[in-house]
């Protein structure tokens, strides 16, 4: 061996040892901190939205809303006089880029809490980096069951009704409105359809098919054709907006008359209609259900208080099934925000939540509680009638277990002025 | 893909003979480059040095950073390998993306069924990346053995199909890789004689340092080897390197499980960074900006390589940094959002390979060459 | 049997245009060897253009119209402006530059249009017609059909029977001898791109409504499945890249029918193995892909 190699060699490695053993002292002093991202005039959070790539048409606009009516808040002094501060990055629906994103808000932004991140397969992914560092996660946008595992994760809360909720009510719904039907199941081969299914068939008993698709294979012929050759009546469908448009486009082409009963994840009129085009008389007679009030109804005063913001802030967008879905949770999260008090922590927004008793524009209560992180508890249906989505019947709620599907009959609340929660 | 003929994939202005790339990334004093010195000796003191630096940039860098660093070295230890497989030896492979996904749920079966057992212990972190590349590579030799019969744009679509297996596979078999969902797996935490506020991100960035050094370490010392020369020889005349007595299909074989294995690693490492896979990771996407990573870096090039690792990782932060930058709340800007970061990198990508086809090392190795004359003449 | 009657009409009309698409790919390699991975950008962004006019003009034939227009003009700028002077240090430089171009047209898009699906509109009805009993082909179905014949045989003619048909071809094998021979082999070059952009357009306007809706990422996907049809039908081969699109048609459809919709790539994986082993230069290849 070269001497001169040698002794670079034996150089380069004591450096390498003593550069290793001097790790950084400022460790120590960066775990005992103040609260992170909250000041005396800020709180900010964060989220994780796909405003690029396939899955960005129509998702992309919660958090538009959102950002909207925290505008329309921070104009009117804000919460505690703290202004919020809503970081929303593009993840594109891609869970590697959601690590990033997610760790990047935590890690360096330093947000005080995540609210509406968005999707099953990516928020999955940093469930585990949110627990370890704490941060409370409020709200994920996605109805997975997830979210509501306390002892797990227990900063991770849900907000929209879970997939089993919803199809539980969904086959009561099928069970009582069409009886002796064949009724049928299509949905999506990942936790929306296979959650849907598991409600619908604790209800119904197996189903007389079953057909699933997935989001990268266009070709639903196949299936909408085997619910045919099966002879469904009504198809219970746990479908993203785009695919319930290509799956009922695809019945009609094969002259396939079922009665559509399908999930509001996927079931926004206004969406629907957009995508269809001349098509869109198919949507006629549509049945679907949701947990806010209806966009198009400009009687509900809380769409009357949405659309002051909407006009003022959010004007670019289209005021649909996703803006409400965006006021809805922000205004919730205000609400959470007033309950944690004025000396904030992270541990008490979870609190907070966990105490919930939240009233605002969702038609049934929320499961908060010590041991539920669970959001809205049930859905009322609706029905596409000469081109405008409407409610009808009673209102249900249920758990995503055994539990009965009861009536819920208490009013909705009215909002408060300017649709700022007070309390 | 683009190639008029069946041979010559890539034909690029490589690093030939001459000093390893390794040197050219981070010249060290002539003393101990001196000609006669043991290649490997040399490779080692250089990843030595490298090493070093990174460590030191660690212990100034906040949590965000090292883990930045760390997908820098995570991907370092893919496209060290690929850009030998398409650089070096001229056979194009679109799949590497499932390569890593295939590193990345082996270690993270392997973590999930030593956790259930209750086996805990460093040694386990190893024997998962170790298992990754051996699985990777059992892949790469399966995919390699087709490969070698296929040339240019046929071998690109088998490989493109080879990309889009991944959700395939794992709902398909969700009992073992849980669907879409992915798997989750112990983090990787601190050994305790760091001490109790030792930067767990600055651990992981060790820990994909460790792995992006040897993965470079090896590579170096094989483009050097007499396998490195029978990779350029059947890259660029197959019937020339059949004539001098080499094994053209066993050559590209080779190749490819060698570039799988690296591909294995990286993916293994990457998985580890997070705890967790899912396929929504390893789409088509991440396959080609792999193969825009090494080419805009410099093909065939190690050099290049690192620079393709710095690109992948500024890539996947861009978009939310040019989100962050534009936050005006009107229409406009919300169809901006996302979008304008693309856009950017689109045109980025057009103009360097417009204005240096021979990506960044390209560049780099023409500004060193204008800055001081070789000290050794370039021999093939 | 009447299953496999429905799946082998569904896959026809899927496969019909995959192979318009694959067509354009195969176009494009003819004239300047190179798969332009942009194809499928290109295409929707000639859609855009088309259902533009159509919206604009009620009619969808105008549009139609315009789509191919502008797929010619943009093939021929995206040749003039950017492949013309992309080096060729190495032969990727050409993909590199084509993904940069899909990143570039797909975000443009995006600003421009908005994130959302579009509606489409069709020339004929999409319901399918009922043929004993069985849920056959829609007219639109047959329109696409008819339409991929004949676009292929008018290339067909093309490439044959006229001059400049020939000169192409000859540019495109042989450009040194052409460029002696008097052939203006750049401009040659430029034609072969607007062709290929033309027909990927059509293809892109018979595509988009079969799909989710006018959308920037809405040829993604068929592009790869494209890009898989003109391989196994051999990327020389006009004819090879008809009977691909219909081969892969037919079998995506009897696999999403029989096995599920998640096994499809591996369907495709299968079936590109099957093939390319026994014939590497795909189904039609003419000449031996290997030298050696």
């Amino acid at each position: 061996m070269h001497p001169i190699t040698r002794r670079g060699l034996a150089a380069a490695a004591v450096l390498a040892v003593l550069v290793a053993a001097s790790a950084c002292a400022n460790d120590a002093q960066q775990a005992a901190e103040n609260v992170p991202g909250v000041s005396d005039t800020e709180v900010v959070i964060g989220t994780h939205q796909p405003l690029t790539g396939p899955a960005a048409p129509g998702y992309s606009k919660i958090s538009a809303a959102t950002k909207a009516y925290f505008d329309h808040v921070n104009s009117k002094g804000g919460v505690n006089g703290r202004k919020i501060v809503y970081k929303v990055l593009d993840d594109g629906y891609n869970p590697a880029n959601t690590d990033n994103v997610v760790r990047k808000l935590v890690l360096q932004d330093k947000v005080f809490a995540l609210l509406g991140g968005l999707g099953t397969p990516t928020h999955t992914n940093v469930l585990e980096f949110v627990k370890s560092q704490k941060v409370p996660d409020l709200f994920v946008s996605s109805g997975s069951r997830n979210w509501n595992q306390p002892d797990k994760y227990p900063t991770t809360f849900g907000w929209q009704p879970d997939y089993t909720v919803e199809g539980k009510i969904l086959a009561t719904f099928v069970k009582t409105e069409f009886p002796g039907k064949k009724v049928c199941h299509f949905g999506q081969n990942d936790d929306f359809g296979r959650d849907s299914l598991v409600g619908v068939e604790k209800i119904l008993g197996p189903v007389a098919a079953k057909q699933t698709y997935t989001t990268t294979n266009q070709q639903v012929g196949p299936a909408i054709g085997a619910l045919k050759a099966a002879g469904c009546e009504v198809v219970i469908s746990a479908t993203i907006p785009g695919f319930t448009a290509l799956a009922m486009g695809q019945a009609a082409g094969q002259g396939f008359r079922a009665q559509w009963v399908v999930s509001n994840v996927g079931a926004d009129y206004t969406t629907l209609a957009r995508q269809l085009g001349d098509k869109k008389a198919i949507l006629e007679g549509l049945i679907a259900d949701n947990y806010l009030p209806m966009a198009n109804d400009a009687s509900n005063p809380w769409i009357q208080e949405f659309t002051k913001i909407h006009q003022q802030y959010n004007a670019a967008n289209p005021i649909d099934g996703n803006a409400v879905y965006g006021y809805s949770m922000a205004y919730t999260f205000v609400q959470a925000l007033l309950a944690a008090g004025k000396d904030l922590t992270r541990e008490k927004l979870v609190e907070a939540v966990r105490r919930g008793g939240f009233k605002g524009p969702g038609l049934t209560p929320f499961r908060y509680a010590d041991k539920v992180h669970a959001g809205y508890s049930g859905v009322r249906m609706n029905r596409v009638t000469n081109g405008v989505q409407s409610y009808f019947g009673p209102t249900w709620t249920t758990d995503d277990a055994d539990g009965a599907v009861k009536e819920f009959t208490e009013a909705p609340s009215a909002p408060p002025a300017d649709a700022i929660p007070t309390t | 893909m683009t190639a008029t003929r069946p041979t010559d994939v890539s034909r690029t202005d490589r690093p030939s003979g001459g000093p390893s790339p390794l040197r050219r990334l981070l010249p060290g004093p002539p003393g101990i480059l001196a000609p006669g010195g043991s290649t490997l000796l040399r490779h080692l003191i250089l990843a030595v040095l490298a090493g070093t630096l990174v460590v030191l940039l660690t212990n100034q860098l906040p949590p965000y950073q090292n883990l930045q660093v760390a997908r820098v070295c995570a991907f370092l230890c893919v496209t060290a390998g690929y850009t030998v497989l398409v650089g070096l030896n001229g056979q194009l492979s679109l799949g590497h993306g499932a390569l890593m996904a295939t590193g990345a749920y082996t270690v993270a079966l392997t973590r999930q069924a030593f956790d259930e057992r209750a086996a805990q212990g460093r040694w386990v972190l190893p024997l998962a990346l170790l298992l990754a590349v051996v699985v990777t590579a059992a892949a790469g030799l399966v995919i390699g053995l087709a490969a070698a019969r296929l040339r240019g744009p046929y071998l690109a679509g088998v490989t493109l199909a080879v990309a889009t297996l991944v959700p395939a596979i794992t709902t398909i078999f969700t009992g073992v890789f849980n669907g879409e969902q992915g798997l989750r797996f112990p983090a990787e935490t601190p050994p305790a004689f760091l001490g109790p506020y030792f930067q767990p991100e600055r651990w992981l960035a060790w820990v994909a340092l460790l792995a992006a050094l040897t993965t470079m370490l090896l590579m170096a010392n094989l483009v050097r080897s007499r396998f490195g020369r029978s990779l350029r020889a059947v890259r660029d005349d197959e019937v020339a390197a059949r004539l001098a007595g080499i094994q053209v299909a066993g050559i590209q074989v080779a190749a490819f499980v060698v570039s799988a294995a690296c591909a294995g690693l990286g993916g293994g490492v990457y998985a580890v960074l997070t705890a967790t896979v899912a396929p929504g990771k390893f789409s088509l996407e991440l396959s080609l900006f792999l193969l825009m990573a090494i080419v805009i870096g410099g093909l065939g090039s190690l050099a290049g390589a690192v620079w393709g690792a710095v690109l992948l990782v500024a890539l996947q932060d861009l978009p939310s940094l040019l989100t962050e930058t534009f936050t005006l709340p009107s229409g406009l800007a919300q169809r901006l959002e996302g979008n304008l970061a693309l856009a950017v990198f689109g045109l980025i990508l057009i103009v360097v390979m417009l204005a240096a086809p021979g990506g960044v090392q390209g560049v780099a190795r023409r500004l060193t060459a204008r800055l001081g004359p070789r000290r050794r003449a370039p021999r093939r | 049997m009447d299953r496999f009657l429905f799946l082998t009409f569904d896959g026809l009309s899927t496969g019909a245009v995959y192979a318009a698409f694959a067509l354009a790919l195969v176009l494009i390699w003819r004239a300047a060897r190179l798969v332009n991975f942009a194809q499928g950008a290109m295409a929707v962004a000639t859609a855009y253009v088309g259902y533009a006019v159509v919206s604009a003009t009620g009619s969808y034939w105008l549009g139609l119209g315009a789509a191919v227009l502008a797929g010619l003009a943009l093939g021929a700028l995206v040749e003039r402006v950017l492949m013309r002077f992309v080096g060729h240090a190495n032969p990727l430089n050409d993909v590199i530059v084509a993904l940069g171009l899909v990143l570039l047209i797909q975000a443009v898009l995006g600003m421009v249009f908005g994130n959302e699906y579009r509606p489409t509109a069709v020339p004929f009805d999409t319901d399918a017609l009922t043929v004993g009993g069985i849920t056959a082909v829609s007219p639109y179905d047959l329109w696409v059909l008819g339409a991929v014949v004949v676009v292929v045989a008018l290339l067909a003619l093309l490439f044959t029977r006229t001059p400049i048909g020939l000169r192409m071809r000859a540019s495109a094998f042989a450009p040194e001898v052409s460029r002696l021979l008097g052939v203006d082999v750049s401009r040659m070059l430029t034609l072969g791109w607007a062709l290929a952009a033309a027909v990927g357009a059509l293809a892109g306007m018979l595509v988009v409504p079969t799909g989710l809706g006018l959308h920037p990422h809405a040829m993604d996907l068929v592009f790869v499945i494209a890009f898989t049809a003109a391989v196994v039908g051999g990327l020389d081969s006009p004819a090879g890249a008809v009977v691909g699109g219909l081969l892969v048609g037919l079998i995506l459809s009897y696999v999403t029918g029989y096995l599920g919709p998640d096994t499809t790539p591996l369907a495709i994986l299968v079936l590109l193995l099957a093939v390319l082993l026994v014939r590497p230069g795909g189904l039609f290849s003419s000449v031996r892909a290997r030298h050696v």
